[in-house]
């Protein structure tokens, strides 16, 4: 297909209305089988033994009483060959060997894992581990960034618990930028860990047939964890299949191949039988990533007509155990016109679980910051914080000084607060008895999104309907649903007459994982290049059998039509009616090389504080998204708004809370750790999609949602509580007992 | 900020337990909730039989459970939960495991018509109650009028909450069947949702309460 010859979509007819998702009937019945719900035939469940200690060392293990415990078919530790082959934790950049191994005998941090146990039921394989003796030496450890990097600190590695070298990104002068402005200020904000906390816990099922392993796992996309476990068991990718049709949500925690994977499918090959081997609860907040805690002391200088001068950051993350990537400057060096920057960033190790992705890693940390400070500089000079904002739109990215696509952050921020009541909220009444009222903004960008490879397989059956083949996962983002719409949309074919096939290594085409707010943005344009392929071929076939040049035909609602007007279904064509069927396979075009594409956003909310109890309540958010075009109005709906409630509990509730003298985790379950229930959403959210009718971002016109719409949410939060209580917050998540202390400080000083 | 709804077992329940005989209810509630190693041999258990079929190993008594109207007798070990039972056993995978503790909902089930955590009911307790999970809310392959309402509003994203929110939503309405914006919120409010679907859950529960009214 030449698709520089493509035309995006003008009007549409099915693509952006509100429609309901196309396995909606799977989902609410209960039909729909997720990993952990598959049981096989003769299946066997596998728990596994963590090291409860921060920094210790196997120095002896008996695993002989598990082994006759009732039910045990299988025990696996280090001492066996085939999972001492097994090297885990890529090393930084540079190096090249594996840091740790499956079972490694020096664990460094809580809940690595030890060994595991096969036996016939999901409780015997609990009591097999618990039978496991285990003789640890137990080491200092440090649970803290800022005491691991003081100099004597206990060292997760040896030589330095700096994680390589720092990050930066250097623009300009900016000496020269503070000397120019007119006001600078300096604040030092803090962002404590998240936990994923996906509903369906991390965990595979694993089963072998000879020596071809199929694996149902809970993931993001099933080919990186194809390639995980191939890599780990050496084995071709040809011999691994992965199924993750249906999965329990995600948010950046499952885009890898798990340990567990990998486990199950060793218990498997030695009991000879199925193995699951799904995480409990706890075991996930300790080892299946975290969203890090962050140090950002960021400075700014302004002059007084609002023009930005300088930004600078200093960073400091908390990774965990292992390598990640724990950077969070990108917005300053890119949300705002700004001539001169500095980031420095540094990561360091600590005894805990190693970082993974958080929807949009790195991005609601320096959020907080950022935001916060434009907010402070705005009042510090007179200015309206929309106008401050307004005041420094940049139509070009700056890191890479080539234009975005399109922006529409100015229209975010100009629309949003019309449909919020800006100036209106902004200046009611602020009290009313204990209750503090107020107000805040917060615009945002998402600036690592990911594109191709995408292929997909649109096959045009004989009665007209179609099947639809994609590699991608499904996270509850609705993927299933806006692909068949673009098929519906190009093909005319209506959604009931499509079926989606999806994310299961042996039956679809490669996708990337559904991560960095990619799948619409890099899938739904392959989507639409295969439907296109379809009728390209169907119109060629039709001229050939009708004898007539392939310009007096036109593809309109599933069918070719002639000049004269006559309509051919499928059925009435000799060559594809011989065919059965009619394929077309569509690739996603390679990114732009000259412009940049962004998705951006800006939230509003509106908090009321009480004064005496400490209480903060969120009333109402408003989250104006450019994600470009809008696919399904009903799932983008969905999507922002549960997007928006993860960005209150970051600002509001969620914090994994290591105690210092164990090393220990002390909440490591959902009573303890808050994620937000009904009764935290805000009174009201409202979504406001903003199209900036983008026609160079993609072949469809859209680019990424999932993660645009979780950034801002805090910092809108933050500022509201600074406007409704003169009370700058700087460090997340805002608690009661936070808001106590600060109203109690505030009344000592007078 | 999550209501618990947890509530004692009826004494209807209670009194089903002469049932079996020496199997101290007391014992097996003790197993579950300290998992002692020792619990891989139950300590009271006499007059079970060992076990036919799947199961090896552990000590098993007899069970009849009454779930979406079905009887089924089968053996279980005293610490299983009723989440494992349906889940696990009887093939139901419609009432998912979330975290095992009732923090969670995505276990919820019917249990005499009010909404419970099958995770934290063992499935000896639920002998003598009537069941009801996900899956006998359909009638046939036809969905019930709260799964309905959740599809038209898409009150669903990954859907693995899905179950035991529609669950919830159906307690609710048997008991309120005309809720308040607020009580819809205290309905649903034992059920997590990582995706934060509320808002489309609480406009499905109205939409349900609507096509009830209206004998859909």
């Amino acid at each position: 297909m030449a698709e520089a010859t493509v035309k995006p979509w003008g009007e549409t007819t099915i693509v952006g209305k509100p429609i309901p998702r196309i396995d909606a009937y799977e989902r609410v019945s209960g039909k729909a089988v997720f990993p952990a719900d598959v049981i096989l035939p003769n299946m066997l469940y596998a728990a596994t033994l963590r090291c409860p200690h921060p920094n210790a060392t196997v120095k002896k293990i008996d695993v002989g009483k598990a082994r006759e415990m009732p039910g045990v078919h299988a025990v696996l530790t280090d001492a066996d060959p085939e999972a001492r082959a097994v090297g885990w934790y890529s090393p930084p950049a540079g190096a090249t060997q594996m840091m740790s191994r499956l079972f490694d005998p020096h664990c460094r941090y809580e809940g690595e894992e030890v060994a595991a146990v096969a036996a016939e039921t999901q409780q015997q394989a609990w009591d097999a581990v618990r039978a496991i003796q285990v003789e640890y030496q137990t080491q200092p450890f440090v649970t803290g960034m800022e005491e691991a990097m003081k100099p004597g600190a206990p060292l997760v590695h040896s030589g330095s618990n700096q994680v390589a070298a720092p990050r930066e990104i250097k623009r300009g002068d900016v000496a020269k930028g503070f000397a120019e402005a007119d006001v600078v200020l300096e604040e030092t904000y803090r962002t404590s860990c998240e936990i994923q906390a996906p509903l369906e816990t991390h965990g595979s099922v694993a089963r072998w047939d000879g020596d071809h392993l199929t694996v149902w796992d809970t993931n993001q996309g099933p080919f990186g964890i194809q390639s995980g476990i191939a890599k780990a068991l050496n084995m071709p990718l040809s011999k691994v299949r992965v199924i993750s049709s249906y999965m329990g949500g995600g948010f950046g925690s499952k885009q890898e191949a798990g340990k567990y994977s990998v486990i199950a499918a060793l218990l498997a090959q030695k009991a000879g039988r199925p193995v699951r081997l799904f995480l409990t609860r706890e075991e996930t907040f300790l080892c299946v990533g975290n969203r890090q805690s962050h140090i950002m002391k960021l400075k700014a200088g302004v002059k007084k007509d609002g023009t930005l001068t300088a930004l600078e950051l200093t960073g400091l993350g908390e990774i965990g155990a292992y390598p990640s990537n724990a950077s969070v400057g990108y917005q300053i060096g890119d949300l705002y016109k700004c001539p001169n920057v500095h980031t420095q960033e540094l990561m360091a190790y600590i005894n805990a679980g190693r970082q993974r992705a958080m929807r949009a890693p790195g991005y609601p940390q320096c959020n907080w910051a950022l935001e916060q400070m434009m907010d402070a500089l705005a009042e510090k000079i007179g200015m309206d914080p929309i106008e401050l904002r307004l005041k420094n739109i940049s139509t070009v990215c700056q890191l890479e000084n080539k234009p975005y696509t399109s922006t529409g952050l100015r229209e975010c921020l100009t629309e949003g607060a019309r449909v919020f009541g800006w100036k209106e909220a902004r200046s009611r009444p602020k009290a009313d008895g204990p209750w503090l009222r107020g107000v805040g903004v917060a615009g945002g960008m998402f600036g690592e999104q990911f594109g191709p490879p995408a292929t997909a397989i649109v096959r045009l059956n004989a009665d007209g309907s179609v099947d639809l083949n994609i590699g991608a996962a499904d996270l509850g983002t609705g993927t299933k649903t806006v692909m068949a719409m673009v098929v519906a949309e190009e093909l005319g074919v209506p959604l009931d007459r499509i079926y989606v096939e999806n994310a299961d290594t042996g039956t679809t085409p490669y996708s990337r994982v559904s991560g960095g707010s990619k799948t619409v943005f890099g899938d739904s344009p392959a989507v639409r290049s295969a439907a296109l392929e379809v009728k390209a071929r169907l119109l060629e076939m039709a001229a050939e059998d009708l004898k007539v040049p392939q310009s007096d035909l036109v593809f309109k609602d599933g069918a070719v039509l002639s000049k004269g007007g006559k309509k051919l279904t499928l059925a009435d064509l000799v060559q594809p009616r011989t065919r059965q069927m009619v394929v077309g396979v569509g690739r996603r075009d390679p990114d732009l090389v000259d412009k940049i594409v962004r998705p951006f956003a800006t939230h509003f909310a509106e908090v009321e504080v009480n004064t005496r109890t400490g209480e903060m309540r969120v009333l109402r958010m408003l989250a104006a998204q450019d994600s470009g075009r809008v696919m399904n109005l009903l799932t983008y709906r969905n999507q922002v708004q549960g997007g928006v409630l993860m960005g209150v509990g970051f600002a509001t509730m969620e914090r994994r809370i290591l105690d210092s003298t164990t090393g220990k985790m002390v909440n490591a379950n959902l009573h303890d750790y808050k994620i937000p229930t009904a009764k935290d959403v805000p009174g009201e959210v409202t979504v406001l999609p903003i199209d900036p009718h983008d026609t160079e971002c993609s072949l469809t016109g859209a680019k990424g949602i999932g993660e645009p719409s979780t950034i801002p949410t805090g910092a809108a939060i933050a500022n509201a509580f600074y406007n409704a209580t003169g009370i700058r917050v700087t460090t997340a998540p805002i608690t009661r007992a936070q808001i106590l202390t600060l109203l109690a400080e505030r009344k000592a000083k007078g | 900020m999550k209501t618990p709804k947890i509530e004692p077992p009826s004494p209807a329940a209670l009194s089903r337990r002469n049932f079996f005989g020496s199997v101290a209810s007391g014992a097996a509630e003790a197993a579950i909730l300290t998992l002692p190693v020792e619990a891989a041999q139950p300590a009271a258990a006499p007059a079970a039989q060992p076990a036919a079929g799947p199961v090896a190993g552990g000590d098993l008594v007899p069970a009849v459970l009454n779930v979406n109207g079905q009887t089924h007798s089968l053996s279980v070990e005293p610490r299983w939960t009723l989440q494992h039972v349906l889940h696990d056993r009887l093939g139901l995978t419609g009432t998912k495991s979330g975290c095992e503790r009732g923090e969670c909902g995505a276990c919820t089930v019917l249990i005499d018509g009010a909404a419970r955590y099958s995770c934290l009911t063992l499935a000896l307790e639920a002998v003598g109650t009537e069941i009801t999970t996900i899956e006998g809310l359909m009638h046939g392959e036809q969905l019930g009028s709260v799964q309905k309402a959740f599809v038209e509003e898409d009150a669903v994203q990954c859907g693995y909450c899905t179950p035991g929110q529609v669950v919830s939503v159906e307690a609710l309405l048997r008991k309120t069947p005309q809720p308040t914006a607020e009580q819809i919120r205290e309905g649903v409010s034992g059920n997590l949702c990582r995706c934060g679907t509320y808002n489309h859950i609480f406009r499905a529960a109205q939409r349900a309460a609507e096509l009830r009214k209206a004998g859909r």
